[in-house]
């Protein structure tokens, strides 16, 4: 088969990020390892050369490529952009933690830039194997990033549970898509339930479950989140951070390709069974962060919270609130992210129990402003991006008729008010000291910090700036 | 143009911006006499426009939109100023007693700590005050008025540190926010019917529909009558104008006596038209205003503190005032307004040279009446202040007040014979005091070491008491019977039939009113008596003001605080905690049963994703 221009622009950014990273790979071992630095510069580079390339192809009309396997549309560009933001600001988030904790290591940037990689391809599947390939490509960098801190114990079983349970999620990915290959006969999100009859037929609605126990997995939903809390706590806090903002993208980009882009006249099928697991993700996962005192972990909880909200935007079949509720979400937990990242002892010890941030608004006030910023954002307080996202979420879902979800996402948003602004209080009101000496101060952290707070208070203030870039209705459903 | 109209207004901002940037530096005497200086520009900018309208023949207003405001649908209000004949008068005596005032106060507080504060909070007050009587609608007045009564509570609470002081303040505002609500209905029912605040266009509106808006006239009327009752402290409201003595005399004087208590007379002169549509109201307003000039005349009968006995003074002839504009009178009302602030300007601050006189031993308090005595010889100038402001108080012609008080108790006579009756009956009771006042504080010998050391006070403080005197005594040169200055001066707004001097009625008061003085003269020959009296029965019921603020205490604090405690320690701590925490402890628990969840085992995990992937596929096949 020919491959024309038309399909090297359609995947342009997982091209050249795709490249990339092979090439950071072979620059890697010229450059000595006491500059470790300069590979994370390259890559911090080519994440922005990839992000740029997106953003410029927003603009471009919808086209299918490679015969239909993939797909371009300005969603997809747009979580491009986004995707590859994060692993910028997760760059950056790195270069003083993971000098400080000795994991500064070339490989660290390369299975970043491979694993975006894969969730550039995710974005534009249009095909069940495409997608399955593209998660594959994601996750696997993942297990090992993860377990990169090796050798600490925590690192290491946060890895090995990861790479368990996603093993055993890939097998209900793989084996829905098998069943659904079965009931219908192709492998395209287009055509998959058009053959008359079909739609109906359990073959293949036992395999679009299956599919999405394995996209449930990776974004976390209950009842497949289990993995999430002993995963984010064990990794080195910048993984942690990638994770949560830009695994939890990609696999949402899955959902929303499978639910929203193909399946065309299956959505009475598939959306009360969204709904309800987003109102069990909403509550469990707020419930549980409720009895967190470990930030890390509370943080991890609260991803699974947000990950119902996102859910009743997929529910309510609205793929602008939802892309504009993960976008909100990503720089928001960005920013308690950098600022957990700059708390800890200068030998890599983490603070990742409250108590340690008694005291840290009086004695570092800018962090202090940043993690209050950030949970006033997670709880959806305007003019924070959260309370916009959470409004387009609840919006979409009451014009669906879901009135009970959105009812019950803002009684759930009420109670998680009271983990978030605990943070704030500690970090505020609580005297003390914050427990150890706060490491010498990173510019490129506090740059990350800037990007995401600024973020945050821009969408939160002038929401349509984002909207105007994805536009209504972008998912291509080919009639 | 706009800016000139509007800087009466903005000179004493400027005043406060320039205290409050550079006070520190300019110390004690540049402060005060730029606050004075800001004030007296203010003034020659009145006159000015004063003499704009005066110019023109027919009187006509001088009227600015300095900036919009709110635009909403059918409500379009703007910040606009309005200098017509009444508000000209007005603005006149707010700048020019204002400046007296302020320079006053350089010789009463030099020494406070807090100097540059008390006068930042009097051009407060002044810029407030004008805009409360520049305003061309009711809501910018409005907003005087509340500025206004900030400024009061900020003044009257001004010796914060004493409990006493602030509690006065408090009460102020308390009772004056009873009235506002009444105010603010009052001004949202004009919304409702004439669809417009703004005073040209509710006046013409009640012009063009006449009798047919009599219901709605009396609802609004009533409205805001409630309004003037708090500000201008009327029969229920009354009660925090005497405890509000507890500010400096200057800010009595000015404030508590000359110009903001008279803001409801003129906000009920500013509605006439509306009123003129109420006669029942009307009825009332007159009631009120004599019931509360008896019932505040006769308890400054028994008062034993300098400044209180004013108080109640003022109370008492605020009620004259009301009672002619319910009479509908208001050239009269307006006035007693006038006259009313040259001569209890003059008094308020003569009292206060006595009491600054009088602030020898800290030991002796410096206001009460039974500590003095003789001070006339040892102040003279304040004495024959006092006097001139007394007898004018008293209405012994030629003076000022004998002309004001004979119009308002003329228009009494020829229409209501029970407001009639309550009036005479206080103007013989305000001689009594008076005298009484006279005699006890600057006749016979001095009763205590700080009467007898008392001195006269500096020229800065006698000199406002001198020019204040000149007021007092030709006032009534401003409006003499059969249609005088002030008669023509406010026809363009208000169509009254000028009275001749009833020459009868007015022997006769002036006769009653020299006898009461000098009954009082004979009365207090032995100035023990005036301790003695307040002891107990008659006196004491007096003294107390008639105990209406007892009743008060029993009627409305007591349950109020018994309302409040139950409210705290009942329904808040139990009820409103309780769930609260309750619901807290229910999603404590369940929190703590979903970390069950997490085992950390991978095994369970296993197990809960295949529960999960058989749940979804289930209800595939089954719910489907």
């Amino acid at each position: 088969m020919m491959i024309n221009s038309t399909d090297v622009v359609a995947v342009l950014p997982f091209i050249s990020v795709a490249l990339g990273s092979v090439g950071l790979l072979i620059a890697d071992l010229l450059i000595p390892a006491e500059r470790r630095h300069v590979t994370a510069w390259l890559a911090a580079a080519l994440l922005l050369t990839a992000a740029v390339i997106a953003l410029s192809l927003l603009g471009s009309p919808t086209f299918e490529a490679f015969g239909g396997m993939v797909i371009s549309d300005p969603t997809a560009f747009f979580l491009d952009t986004l995707i590859c933001t994060i692993g910028l600001v997760t760059i950056l988030l790195t270069l003083r933690y993971n000098q400080v904790r000795g994991i500064l290591r070339g490989e660290f940037y390369i299975l970043l830039a491979l694993s975006i990689s894969g969730m550039t391809l995710v974005t534009h599947a249009n095909n069940l194997l495409i997608l399955l390939l593209g998660i594959e490509l994601l996750s696997i960098p993942l297990y090992v990033l993860c377990g990169i801190a090796r050798p600490r114990l925590e690192s290491e079983e946060s890895a090995l549970k990861y790479f368990l349970t996603g093993a055993f999620a890939s097998g209900f990915l793989v084996y829905g898509i098998a069943l659904t290959y079965g009931a219908s006969g192709t492998l395209s999100l287009q055509t998959a339930p058009a053959a008359p009859n079909v739609s109906g037929d359990p073959l293949l609605l036992i395999g679009i479950g299956l599919i999405l126990v394995g996209l449930g997995f990776k974004v976390a939903a209950v009842p497949f989140h289990l993995w999430a809390p002993d995963t984010y706590e064990g990794a080195p806090t910048t993984v942690t951070a990638f994770m949560a903002t830009a695994t939890k993208v990609a696999g949402f980009a899955a959902l929303l390709r499978v639910l929203h882009g193909g399946l065309p006249g299956m959505e009475s099928t598939w959306q009360p069974l969204v709904a309800i697991i987003a109102a069990a993700t909403m509550i469990v996962g707020n419930l549980a962060a409720l009895a967190q005192q470990n930030l890390k972990r509370m943080l991890a909880y609260s991803s699974i919270a947000h990950a119902g909200y996102a859910l009743v935007g997929v529910a309510a079949h609205d793929t602008t609130s939802v892309v504009f509720y993960l976008t909100g979400y990503a720089f928001t937990t960005l920013a308690a992210f950098a600022v957990i990242t700059a708390i800890g002892s200068s030998e890599g010890e983490e603070m990742q129990f409250l108590e340690a941030y008694s005291g840290l608004g009086r004695q570092k006030p800018l962090l202090g402003a940043v993690l209050a910023i950030a949970m006033f954002s997670l709880i959806g307080i305007p003019p924070t991006v959260g309370f916009i996202g959470k409004y387009f979420v609840f919006q979409a879902a009451v014009a669906k008729g879901l009135v009970w979800l959105a009812v019950l996402g803002v009684l759930t948003s009420a109670m998680a008010a009271y983990y978030y602004l605990r943070v704030v209080m500690v970090a505020f009101i609580r005297e003390g000291s914050a427990a150890a000496p706060l490491p010498t101060p990173s510019a490129p952290r506090n740059l990350a910090a800037a990007i995401s707070v600024a973020a945050v208070f821009v969408l939160g203030v002038v929401p349509a700036l984002l909207l105007s870039m994805i536009g209504n209705g972008m998912l291509s459903t080919t009639p | 143009m706009e800016l000139f109209v509007a800087s009466p207004i903005l000179f004493p901002l400027l005043g406060i911006l320039l205290n409050v940037l550079i006070g520190k530096k300019l110390g004690e005497r540049g402060v005060g006499w730029l606050a004075s200086t800001v004030v007296v520009a203010s003034f020659a900018v009145s006159l000015a426009l004063f003499a704009q309208v005066a110019g023109d023949s027919e009187h006509a207003a001088v009227h600015v939109k300095v900036l919009p405001w709110i635009s909403a649908g059918p409500l379009q209000v703007s910040w606009g100023l309005l200098v017509d004949p009444l508000s000209s008068v007005m603005m006149l005596i707010v700048t020019g007693i204002g400046a007296l005032i302020h320079i006053y106060s350089i010789g009463y507080m030099h020494g406070d700590p807090h100097f540059q504060r008390f006068f930042v909070y009097l051009n407060l007050f002044i810029a407030s005050m004008l805009t409360l009587v520049m305003a061309d609608n009711f809501l910018v007045l409005f907003v005087g008025w509340e500025l206004v009564g900030l400024c009061s509570y900020l003044l009257i609470g001004f010796w914060f540190t004493e409990l006493k002081n602030a509690a006065a303040g408090r009460k102020a505002f308390v009772v004056n926010r009873i009235g506002d609500v009444g105010f603010v209905l009052g001004i949202l029912a004009i919304f409702v019917t004439f669809g417009s605040l703004d005073f040209a266009e509710v006046f013409k509106a009640v012009k063009a529909q006449g009798g047919a808006l009599a219901a709605a006239a009396g609802v609004i009327t009533l409205l805001l009558f409630i309004g003037a009752t708090g500000k201008s402290a009327q029969i229920p409201l009354f009660v925090w104008l005497p405890d509000a003595m507890a500010g400096p005399t200057p800010v009595s004087a000015l404030i508590h006596a000359a110009t903001m208590v008279t803001a409801g007379i003129y906000m009920m002169t500013r509605a006439h038209a509306l009123f003129e549509l109420a006669p029942f109201t009307q009825q009332i307003v007159a009631l009120v205003g004599a019931l509360t000039a008896l019932v505040a005349g006769t308890s400054a009968l028994r008062q034993l503190d300098i400044k209180r006995v004013l108080a109640y003074s003022t109370v008492s002839q605020l009620g004259f005032m009301v009672a002619a504009a319910g009479l509908g009178a208001y050239v009269a009302s307006m006035f007693h307004l006038l006259t009313h602030a040259f001569f209890k300007a003059l008094l308020f601050l003569a009292a206060g040279s006595v009491i600054h006189g009088m602030g020898h031993d800290r030991h002796t308090d410096p206001q009460d009446m039974r500590n003095m005595g003789g001070l006339a010889r040892r102040m003279p100038v304040t004495f024959a202040a006092f006097v001139i402001g007394g007898l004018a108080l008293a209405g012994v012609p030629p003076l000022s007040g004998f002309f004001s008080k004979d119009e308002i108790l003329l228009a009494a006579f020829t229409h209501q014979p029970l407001t009639f009756l309550l009036l005479g009956a206080t103007a013989i009771v305000t001689a009594l005091y008076v005298g009484r006042q006279l005699i006890l504080v600057f006749l016979g010998e001095p009763r205590t070491a700080s009467a007898a050391h008392a001195h006269e006070s500096p020229a800065v403080m006698t000199a406002p008491l001198i020019a204040l005197a000149v007021g007092a005594v030709l006032g009534g040169a401003l409006n003499l019977p059969g249609g005088g200055w002030l008669h023509h001066w406010l026809e363009p707004l208000i169509a009254e039939q000028a009275k001749p001097l009833n020459l009868p009625l007015a022997a006769f008061f002036t006769a009653l009113s020299v006898l009461a003085l000098a009954v009082a003269g004979w009365m207090y020959r032995r100035p023990e008596r005036a301790a003695r009296e307040v002891a107990r029965g008659v006196g004491l019921f007096l003294a107390r003001a008639w105990r209406i603020d007892d009743a008060y205490a029993q009627v409305v604090v007591k349950p109020f605080y018994f309302i409040s405690t139950v409210c705290a320690q009942v329904v808040d701590v139990g009820l409103v905690d309780g769930a609260v925490n309750g619901v807290g402890d229910v999603f404590r628990r369940l929190a703590q049963l979903v970390r069950g969840l997490q085992t950390g085992l991978v095994r369970n995990y296993g197990l809960v994703m295949l529960l999960g992937a058989v749940l979804v596929t289930a209800y595939f096949v089954v719910v489907r």
